[in-house]
């Protein structure tokens, strides 16, 4: 900021998307921390500074049950994510040698992330349903003489719907990491001697780290808050921390505990994404 | 593919059954809205277009789609008009701050949309604004600003800066200068993440969940329909969305790759 000409033109700019943040993305927060110290007094809640929700959430079995469930779906998510992503990435980079292919092949991966969230999960609901697509078709070709209700309702329809739904955030950043390779190391790892399962453990591995962090930790955030999929195909079995967010907001009405569990998320997801940064993470390129 | 070594042909196996697994399930999806029975089950019952008849006499539905394009219109429309000025300030400027800044205002897109809804909800409960479409429109705004950050910082970053300070030399006002140097060079980047947040916006849930009052958007609306019960007019609906959010994330995309 050195003459005021420049001081007018910075603040022409920046007024207004700073004004928007603080009013609607810093205060939102903020009022959400305050309200997590609250006390609740049905039916409604009072102004307070303590730590009882908190408290709640770490010692009523009710939650921490759910709590490491939702830690393991996704960390399974995430992990599940990386074995079906990584060789379709590879197969991209390296297998496809046309350009024009690649870039459609990418393309074809990651259109799918934008298109609709909630129908992409719900067509896993007519899949595995019990009078569902994949029964009547295991049904009509005899492999099956009844219905098998193993499908639905279950944390591995969640893991596979979740899975489903974050590939192409997974594919994303490996595809970036993997392109990054420069292609004349692999070949010097062929011309000496080293065979090409080798070549991918000691060579392709360790320099696509970056990718498969930065790609698992996107996974795993934005899987663990999710809370469309374990409605539509978890059942009782596959509640999620956002299901029991979302009935404290509304049947159960206790706004502060709702409150002091989003601030939970948001906390593991900062550190998440903190300690993912501290390794060299891909650069991920929305398009 | 001839030259290709055993495990060279498995991982073209494996990659070709992960992209059958992306899109299997949206071919399901439309295969159901054509097929006669209300059940949703092989083996197929027979063509129709009835579904999609339903969907058209469907009140509340296309109420809520009026709804669906009226939030995205005008949440795309501030994002645009907050994003660039911000992707601006962050490109061209060095300020006290600036690293937080990007941090916050992106934080939303690696943030599950849930801790968004929750916050904002309890924001506007506190300054009283009630749960309405206008809340969904700040909400989608807010939590969307950060594609249309990133997509035009993506592509500020590739511009020549010479032509900023060739313009200004040339005696043109710094106004002058974004009318006619900078938006020319950015239009396409704004444009692209515009149709994106479309996209998002139509499609957002978590968010919209927590802020929308008696209207609901078309999400919402499938949504609390699913709870009760799937009928195959989802499935036309549905298909109708992917359709059509496909054409405009292949616009986007083509618009925000184009280099200059």
């Amino acid at each position: 900021m050195k003459t005021a000409r420049e001081r007018v033109a910075f603040w022409s700019v920046f007024s207004l998307p700073f004004a928007w943040t603080v009013l609607f993305l810093i205060v939102p927060y903020a009022t959400m921390a305050a309200i997590s110290f609250w006390t609740r007094r049905f039916p409604t809640f009072v102004p307070d500074f303590q730590f009882g929700n908190y408290i709640q959430l770490f010692t009523d079995p009710q939650y921490t049950t759910v709590l490491l469930r939702t830690l393991k779906i996704a960390g399974l998510t995430s992990l599940t994510s990386v074995l079906v992503a990584y060789p379709l990435a590879y197969f991209i980079v390296f297998t496809v040698r046309s350009a024009a292919w690649r870039s459609f092949l990418y393309l074809a991966v990651i259109v799918p992330l934008w298109v609709s969230y909630l129908l992409r999960a719900y067509t896993w609901k007519i899949i595995l349903g019990t009078d569902g697509a994949l029964n009547s078709l295991l049904l009509s070709t005899g492999i099956i003489d009844h219905p098998l209700d193993i499908f639905l309702y279950n944390q591995t329809a969640m893991i596979v719907t979740l899975t489903y739904i974050f590939i192409p955030f997974m594919v994303m950043p490996l595809y970036t990491a993997l392109e990054r390779i420069p292609k004349n190391l692999i070949e010097a790892s062929g011309d000496l001697g080293v065979g090409p399962f080798l070549t991918f453990v000691r060579v392709i591995l360790p320099l696509s780290t970056s990718g498969i962090i930065a790609g698992a930790t996107l996974t795993f955030c934005l899987s663990f808050g999710d809370f469309v999929a374990p409605v539509l195909v978890g059942g009782p079995d596959g509640t999620m921390i956002a299901t029991v967010l979302q009935s404290q907001f509304g049947a159960a009405l206790n706004w502060p505990l709702g409150s002091a569990l989003a601030v939970l998320i948001l906390t593991l997801v900062i550190v998440v994404l903190t300690v993912s940064r501290r390794f060299d993470t891909a650069r991920v390129d929305l398009v | 593919m001839g030259n290709l070594a055993w495990w060279q042909k498995g991982l073209v196996g494996v990659a070709l059954a992960v992209l059958a697994f992306l899109y299997l399930p949206i071919g399901i999806l439309a295969l159901f809205s054509f097929n006669q029975s209300r059940v949703i089950s092989f083996p197929l019952s027979g063509f129709t277009l009835d579904w999609y008849v339903k969907v058209l006499q469907n009140g509340p539905m296309l109420h809520a789609l009026g709804n669906s394009l009226i939030v995205a219109f005008f949440a795309t429309l501030l994002t645009v008009l907050i994003g660039v000025p911000a992707a601006l300030a962050l490109d061209r400027h060095e300020f006290p701050g600036k690293a937080a800044f990007r941090t916050t205002v992106l934080l939303p897109l690696s943030l599950p949309g849930i801790v968004t809804g929750v916050a904002m909800l309890n924001f506007y409960k506190q300054i009283g604004l009630p749960q309405s479409l206008t809340a969904v429109v700040i909400g989608h705004a807010t939590a969307l600003l950060g594609v249309v950050i990133t997509q035009v910082m993506a592509r500020l970053a590739k511009l020549n800066r010479r032509l900023d300070e060739a313009s200004a030399d040339l005696g043109a006002t710094p106004l002058e200068t974004f009318a006619r140097v900078t938006l020319p060079n950015i239009r396409s980047a704004i444009a692209g993440s515009a149709l994106l947040s479309f996209t998002l916006s139509f499609d957002e849930i978590p968010v919209t969940y927590f802020l929308t009052g008696r209207e609901i958007t078309l999400p919402i609306y499938i949504y609390s329909t699913l709870r009760r019960g799937i009928t195959p007019e989802i499935n036309a609906i549905g298909t109708i969305i992917v359709c059509a959010s496909l054409v405009l994330i292949v616009a986007s995309v083509a618009l925000l790759r184009e280099r200059r």
